[in-house]
């Protein structure tokens, strides 16, 4: 409830509390998003200089000295293999995005497609595609996505981010598809109906634009959710093994038993990354529900 | 009356379509996918071990006839779901003398309940978390313990798995680092068996625990904050009545009904997360025999368990679904 009255005295008086100017006086542009995007923004330069730094030879199988701790010459230390961790991260943030952003770009336009289809035209191809949705999601997708994997002989780092993206929509098209019935009902779009607009232009000049948040939104939900995926079937076992990403370092972590020798050097790394993008990730979105749904600006 | 059939209706239709995905993937993926499945894992089995010197050529056309790849797919289908109702799931691939189902039996029980308790610990702790931290009269100090447990539920289960593995099993010896029971013990309905295994259960339990507590107090917070904001709590509270009754009769009993629906929606996201936490702690359950399988590309051992998985996951939604309209008559009038 105090919370409530903060929350009202910000945005009543937003320039005597925050004397910035422009956007950055917006009151939604909370911490939780001003960190998550900070985080977001560092992982994403180390994912872009990352590799340029390194010799991407060092990640190679014996590539120098192998069971090192961290020292000066190899900052994570080397594996069992000889592979320097420093080196393996470096190569291992960017594939890991990589799978994340393309998983997530194509579940995130399959969802907002079938979801402008399901809202906007109701009857049967809503009943159809909400069925679908309902009931995949009750299917752990680890399973799912297990068998495809499993079948796949030569696993890279494009057809992992195509693999888990099978299972990357049903979040986005649900969440959207609520928006689009909400919207499609609003007076400004039944004034454009009135005038003569059709549909196209019902959906993307009236519709589409009000779905941004929300599509922001899921899409954040997308990238998480498929890096989670792919991070899980790597550590299984089943990811491009002959590539590094954070979860084939945690597979081969556990393959060579690196907790029980007490090499915290080389799975501590990959666990620390993947902890750290999921908070960014958790933060901005938690931010971002702010933009897409006013209402919890009173009530969080 | 009609609303009522509706609902079941739905849910039935929608039963059934899981079903048939499970058992359709199960079929066609490996059929889909250029190259020969058995072959390919025949190959893989000679080239690791070569230990065991088994007649391959035999094995995959036995394999092929029994799977009758030379007919036509309608027939191949047909076949594999006459077997698929029959509870026949063929035979390890790696090992030809155990079956598939018998395998998945004994791993069952493990999985079932781990995941039971974890699950029941995580839920009852986070609704009771996050119900307090909505309630003005909660100390403030709560909110700031609670908050690392709100962090943590952005990090997958397996992760905490191994963090805890670490801490509590190799700095302080506390806990065994995996198995489900110690390689001394003979399992038998005794006291230090259930001990033993207990011991074993008490890491993965914890990091399913740790991982979904801040979920479910996360959810029950919003709920319980939506219940606050409604008149009838106001009215209650000009009425007198302590703050205790409004809690618990007026607050808890009526966001608890829409935080029991996301425990069905939840549970696909929890077993996934189990089975890699099982694959960390090398546990006797599904996701241990999942992790073995795949490990030793034992096609057949890897459609069973998943076949299994998704197809009591989606009887346990159903079941859940079915029970709910009976605690909240809200429901019974929704489509």
């Amino acid at each position: 409830m105090t919370a409530q009255t903060d929350s009202t005295v910000a945005v009543a008086r937003p320039a005597s509390r925050r004397a910035r100017t422009g956007l950055l006086r917006d009151p939604r542009l909370t911490p939780q998003l001003v960190v998550g995007v900070g985080m977001l923004i560092a992982i994403a330069l180390f994912a872009i200089l990352g590799p340029l730094l390194v010799d991407p030879k060092m990640a190679n199988v014996t590539a120098t000295t192998p069971r090192l701790p961290p020292s000066a010459e190899h900052w994570l230390g080397t594996d069992t293999q000889g592979r320097d961790l420093w080196t393996v991260m470096a190569l291992a943030v960017p594939n890991t995005l990589k799978i994340g952003l393309i998983a997530g770009i194509v579940g995130t336009v399959i969802g907002v497609v079938l979801a402008l289809i399901a809202g906007f035209f109701g009857g049967l191809p809503d009943s159809i595609i909400r069925l679908i949705c309902d009931s995949l999601l009750t299917v752990p997708g680890i399973a799912i996505l297990v068998i495809i994997a499993a079948n796949i002989e030569q696993m890279t780092v494009e057809v992992m981010a195509l693999t888990v993206a099978a299972l990357a929509w049903m979040f986005p098209t649900r969440t959207i598809r609520a928006q689009v019935l909400t919207i499609r009902e609003r007076s400004y779009v039944e004034v454009a109906r009135a005038s003569g607009v059709g549909s196209r232009g019902l959906i993307f000049r009236e519709i589409m634009p009000n779905l941004m948040p929300f599509i922001a939104a899921s899409f954040v939900g997308a990238v998480a959710g498929a890096m989670l995926a792919s991070i899980g079937l790597e550590a299984l076992g089943l990811g491009a093994i002959q590539t590094q990403t954070l979860g084939i370092t945690i597979y081969w972590s556990q393959e060579y038993t690196a907790v029980l020798r007490g090499m915290w050097w080389w799975w501590a790394p990959p666990v620390v990354a993947i902890s750290l993008i999921f908070l960014a990730l958790f933060l901005t979105s938690a931010g971002m529900d702010r933009f897409a749904n006013p209402r919890l600006r009173r009530s969080a | 009356m009609t609303d009522a059939v509706r609902y079941v209706g739905r849910r039935v239709v929608q039963l059934l379509l899981v079903i048939w995905v499970a058992t359709t993937l199960n079929f066609m993926v490996p059929r889909l996918i250029p190259g020969d499945p058995v072959a390919a894992a025949l190959a893989q089995m000679q080239a690791s071990g070569g230990s065991v010197s088994v007649d391959t050529a035999a094995i995959a056309a036995d394999y092929n006839a029994k799977f009758g790849f030379d007919q036509p797919l309608w027939n191949q289908y047909v076949n594999y779901l006459t077997d698929l109702m029959r509870g026949d799931l063929g035979v390890s691939l790696l090992n030809p003398s155990q079956t598939v189902i018998a395998k998945i039996g004994s791993a069952i029980p493990w999985s079932v309940g781990l995941l039971l308790v974890a699950t029941i610990i995580a839920f009852v702790v986070g609704t009771i978390l996050g119900a307090l931290l909505a309630w003005p009269r909660t100390p403030r100090i709560l909110g700031a313990a609670a908050a690392p447990l709100l962090l943590l539920s952005t990090v997958p289960y397996y992760l905490l798995a191994i963090i805890l593995i670490y801490l509590f099993a190799i700095v302080f010896k506390l806990f065994p680092p995996g198995n489900g029971f110690s390689p001394t013990t003979i399992l038998g309905p005794n006291w230090a068996t259930a001990v033993d295994i207990v011991n074993h259960a008490i890491l993965p339990a914890l990091s399913i625990v740790l991982g979904a507590v801040g979920f479910w107090a996360l959810g029950m917070r919003s709920l319980m904050v939506g219940v606050l904001g409604e008149d009838y709590i106001t009215y209650a509270d000009s009425k007198g009545l302590s703050p205790r009754r409004i809690f618990l009769r007026y607050g808890v009993r009526n966001a608890l009904l829409p935080q029991i629906t996301a425990l069905a929606l939840a549970l696909a996201t929890v077993v996934s997360g189990a089975i890699l936490v099982e694959a960390i702690f090398n546990y006797p359950g599904l996701g241990g025999l999942l992790f073995s399988s795949v490990l030793s590309k034992d096609i057949f051992v890897i459609n069973g368990v998943v076949t299994v998985l998704i197809l009591s996951l989606a009887f346990a939604v159903f079941l859940i679904d079915l029970i709910y309209p009976l605690i909240d008559p809200r429901i019974r009038h929704q489509g």
